[in-house]
């Protein structure tokens, strides 16, 4: 029996044509229950992800940000179906998936693989990494000896040289070199898109601009998309095509990487930018953006959630829930602000000028 | 250029030189250094050696009785440990009964390592609702003391071998699904699960190649720490009259027929029990000595 | 320099446990009073070993320290029992990464905080409450009346950090040692605890050594930068300088590694190589495996601490870009 090409047993193909963008997420929904004392009447559920829609066009990177209880991971887990969403809808190069009519998980598994943040604990510590790579094709019917060729040459290109690492073990490699191992083990399955859920944020900065250099490279290489979940704006700044910024499991601004750092609409996007540190010691932060800690997302507050934070809220904030809108002229720049909205009734001229002009200051 | 640069650069073995080996070569490297451990397998070694080959080894006919040499002290010649109430030699006595000692320790928690092993992992990798009900099922064994629960159904089936392997069986493996059931759950919530799960991979190959070897380790710990438990409570459900009958040599057996001897002779009856003894603390040293040899990060 | 409060001569740690390593080699650097000393490095390069030896934090059986250390007249290696307890939280004191692990779970943040006043000074247990109350309240935590009461559990991340802080101030220390305070907080938490810092830093007038991996943070408090890789400490100068013009190959690796918007689009100028093992650390200059500039002698020999002031640098082959060192 000849064995087939290696690219032909895992070649995906382009099944909804070029225009469409990759992927699809219509209002995406996650409530987790809180199991409350005996005596709770009201069940308290966390409002993971609550209604959370966005596209992802092939061949891009979409950065994620966010602080804690933002709800992003939950999202990354959404999309890559390692739960079940409460409600809302994904489409995946214009197929749904595991629906009448869509692609099968199985193979929606080969087009989409995750790179998790904790580099240890992503690697089983009974397998060498060579098995580990090789493990997935195995389980889409590629033969284990070709499987194992592949996972040697992938080995080689994220930098690890197969006859020194092939046979070791997570726990004798260091943070950076178990990264690259995660990063070829998604690589293996020739996947389309790739969440890297806060993939560098565990490294050392030195090493963290290898990988980085490192996952550039491949995504030119192989084409890939990769939606890029980060807390570090930096990082988003330099690798991000788009960003999209969530506030307690909701989207609050979405846009091209340049639309949003030099002209932010959104009040929390703006104090995220502001709370990055300075690298300039003539010129420190002097005052905080904000005050308090990130909110948890157990029973939020109703209107616009970031209301209780923000020194620009009105009596409207609470009483009606903004909804994304352009901002001005750019189509593809949305924000969820009153400020934003015209016909939203916010009392503009009430606004104090030495808020406001905090915020314009610096960005 | 300076991508290449860096690339190539990462290759270079900065991390520890270890050489690389399998696991179970590091764990057993590791084992060796440890002196108590390894006493503890010399012991246990001696001792399994004299009863499998007790009957070459053995010096006299474990059944052959004689009413005027009963009760002889140690160190009597040609009785190197005396002789027992029926006048058998106690040290033949005593290799060929740790056989069935050592059989009766031995199998059931072997039984129970991989009965327990197996539900455990399937509970504890299905979870919700079916794992609460197996789980709140084997509590209610769980909840009786073990030696109370082996003699009950050791009563129910009768007396016999077979009926108390199977009684020690039922006694331990709630204790190793418990523990294995733990492990699998913790596992289960680790990142390489929900790498594995990505990879489009059923159920039963996740649990075959990820779950499975590292739960393997924490039971396989544990289950050796059963090892000095069973060996008491088989011993013990022998002197109850549960176990195995005479004139079968059994060590636990014997304490049972010596007690009336205990005045008279207070060495000769003490001596099965310090064979119990003896096994049994080698048996946990050895499986703590395990226990330390398979912490893979020293 | 008017007399040191802190004075680190040589200091040299090695770890002979169960993991062998040589922690820290001849690292040597003074603190004035009421001076901030960021101490930045990755992970490996010893600066979390050397705040704990500062309050000589490891276990005494696996741990050879040799060199000197002075703290506010303290003799710091060679203090025993009464003294060394006084020395700890009275003299210096330090905050954790981890606020969630450095405090008892099962006590309330009052019941701690009381445990050390009482401990260090002779008051009473009504005034230890005040006391704490005070220091609550000067960390800017909201309604500090009932976090006293509060178990740790009960707190956001953002709180328990600053009641950390409390915690390690209420003695009155001379040198507070931040060991990565902020990194595991959320971005607009951490901007809040380093200017908490700098706040408090100016109000009680103690030094400070801040400990991060993150450069950024780093120059929000500091005055003086201190860089150490692989054990050494490599270079220090004033904040300004270091950032600016960096003189150790390591430094201006790290800094021209730093991700920003500046080189969006190109790739990153990564240090190649990784950080070197501590039990077999190389012959000569540590970095020199991973240098553009290494020579043979970096290969050779180690390059000595020159300590010019208030400044320092470890390295044969400096890139000063014709200024002379």
């Amino acid at each position: 029996m000849t064995s087939s090409p290696v690219s032909d047993v895992l070649a995906v193909q382009d099944r909804g044509g070029p225009a469409q963008p990759l992927l699809v997420v219509k209002n995406l929904k996650k409530h987790f229950p809180v199991r409350g004392g005996l005596f709770e009447r009201e069940p308290k559920f966390v409002h993971a992800v609550d209604g959370v829609s966005f596209s992802v066009a092939a061949g891009s990177t979409l950065g994620n940000v966010g602080e804690s209880g933002c709800g992003k991971s939950t999202t990354a887990r959404l999309i890559a179906r390692l739960m079940p969403p409460d409600s809302g809808s994904l489409v995946f190069d214009g197929d749904g998936v595991a629906e009448y009519g869509g692609m099968a998980l199985k193979e929606f598994r080969r087009n989409l693989q995750m790179v998790f943040q904790d580099s240890f604990a992503s690697l089983n510590p009974r397998l060498t990494i060579l098995e580990t790579i090789a493990y997935g094709p195995q389980v889409h019917g590629m033969d284990a000896a070709i499987a194992t060729q592949e996972g040697r040459a992938l080995l080689a290109r994220v930098g690890l040289e197969p006859d020194q690492f092939a046979s070791r073990y997570p726990h004798e490699l260091s943070g950076g070199q178990r990264q690259r191992v995660n990063i070829a083990r998604a690589l293996a399955f020739h996947p389309r898109l790739v969440i890297l859920d806060e993939a560098v944020a565990a490294l050392d900065k030195s090493v963290q601009a290898q990988v980085l250099n490192l996952l550039q490279e491949l995504k030119a290489e192989r084409q890939l998309t990769y939606v890029f979940i980060s807390h570090d704006l930096h990082v988003v700044h330099y690798i991000s095509d788009e960003v999209m910024v969530m506030y307690l499991g909701q989207v609050v601004e979405r846009g091209p990487v340049e639309r949003i750092y030099s002209d932010a609409a959104h009040p929390y996007t703006r104090a995220l930018l502001l709370a990055v540190p300075s690298m300039d010691p003539a010129q420190r932060t002097q005052h905080s953006p904000l005050m308090g800690d990130p909110p948890n997302p157990i029973n939020p507050p109703n209107g616009c959630r970031f209301r209780d934070r923000c020194s620009m809220a009105q009596d409207l904030c609470a009483a009606s829930t903004p909804l994304l809108r352009a901002v001005g002229p750019y189509a593809e720049h949305i924000v969820a602000c009153h400020m934003n909205d015209p016909m939203s009734g916010y009392r503009h001229a009430t606004v104090k000028p030495s808020a406001a002009a905090a915020l314009e200051a610096t960005v | 250029m300076t991508q290449t640069l860096a690339l190539s650069a990462v290759t270079q073995p900065s991390q520890n030189t270890i050489p690389n080996r399998s696991y179970w070569h590091v764990v057993a490297r590791q084992l060796r250094q440890e002196p108590v451990a390894m006493v503890s397998a010399v012991v246990l070694l001696l001792i399994v050696c004299a009863a499998l080959f007790a009957p070459w080894l053995a010096p006299a006919d474990p059944f052959k009785a004689s009413m005027l040499k009963r009760l002889m002290p140690v160190g009597s010649p040609g009785y190197l440990l005396g002789t027992d109430e029926l006048g058998r030699d106690m040290l033949t006595r005593l290799m060929y009964g740790g056989r069935l000692s050592l059989l009766m320790g031995v199998v059931p928690v072997f039984a129970a390592f991989f009965i327990g092993t197996s539900l455990g992992l399937l509970s504890g990798y299905v979870g919700g609702r079916v794992n609460m009900v197996i789980m709140r099922v084997l509590d209610v064994f769980y909840a009786f003391p073990s030696v109370l629960l082996a003699v009950a159904i050791s009563g129910a089936l009768g007396p016999g071998m077979s009926n108390s392997l199977i009684a020690l069986t039922l006694v331990f493996v709630p204790q190793v699904v418990r523990v294995a059931e733990s492990v699998t759950t913790q596992v289960r919530k680790l990142d390489y699960i929900e790498a594995a799960r990505m990879s489009g991979a059923g159920s039963f190959s996740i649990i075959r190649v990820h779950v499975l070897g590292n739960v393997l380790g924490p039971v396989f710990v544990y289950a050796t720490g059963l090892l000095s438990v069973s060996m008491i409570l088989a011993s013990g459900l022998s002197f109850l009259g549960l176990g195995v009958k005479p004139p079968e040599p059994e060590w636990g057996l014997m304490l049972n027929t010596l007690r009336s001897a205990i005045y008279s002779s207070p060495l000769l009856a003490a001596l099965p029990g310090a064979f119990i003894f003896i096994t049994s603390i080698a048996f946990n040293l050895l499986a703590d000595g395990v226990r330390s040899a398979m912490d893979i990060r020293r | 320099m008017t007399q040191p409060l802190v004075s680190v001569k040589d200091l040299s740690v090695q770890f002979t446990g169960n993991r062998k390593a040589q922690a820290l080699s001849q690292v040597s650097f003074d603190l004035a009073p009421g001076e901030v000393l960021g101490l930045l490095g990755e992970s490996g390069s010893g600066k979390s070993v050397t705040l704990r030896t500062l309050l000589r934090l490891h276990p005494e059986r696996t741990t050879q320290v040799s060199g000197s250390v002075q703290v506010a007249g303290h003799d710091v290696l060679n203090l025993q029992g009464k003294a060394l307890n006084h020395y700890r939280g009275g003299v210096a004191s330090m905050v954790f990464q981890e606020p969630g692990l450095a405090f008892d779970p099962v006590y309330t943040i009052g019941q701690q905080m009381v445990e050390a006043i009482l401990a260090h000074d002779g008051v009473d247990a009504r005034t230890a409450q005040q006391q704490a109350l005070q220091m609550l309240e000067r960390v800017q935590i909201p309604q500090a009346r009932r976090r006293l009461d509060a178990y740790p559990h009960e707190l956001s991340g953002g709180m328990r950090q600053r009641a950390m802080i409390a915690l390690a101030l209420v003695c009155r220390p001379q040198l507070l040692l931040a060991d990565e305070p902020t990194t595991a907080l959320d971005a607009t938490v951490q901007i809040q605890i380093l200017l908490l810092l700098r706040e408090l830093q100016k109000e009680t007038g103690m030094s400070v050594i801040f400990v991060t991996h993150d450069i950024g943070a780093a120059v929000e408090v500091a005055d003086r930068l201190a860089v150490m890789y692989a054990g050494r400490l490599v270079e220090m100068g004033d904040v300004a300088q270091v950032v600016q013009q960096p003189l150790h190959p390591y430094t201006r690796g790290l800094l021209a590694s730093t991700v920003s918007a500046e080189n969006r689009g190109q790739p990153l100028q990564a240090v190649p190589g990784s950080s070197p093992n501590l039990a077999n650390l190389p012959a000569g200059c540590s970095f020199a495996p991973r240098c553009a500039h290494a020579t043979a002698q970096c290969r050779r020999e180690v390059p000595p601490t020159v300590l010019r002031g208030a400044s320092a640098l470890a390295c044969w082959q400096p890139e000063s870009e014709g200024q002379v060192w």
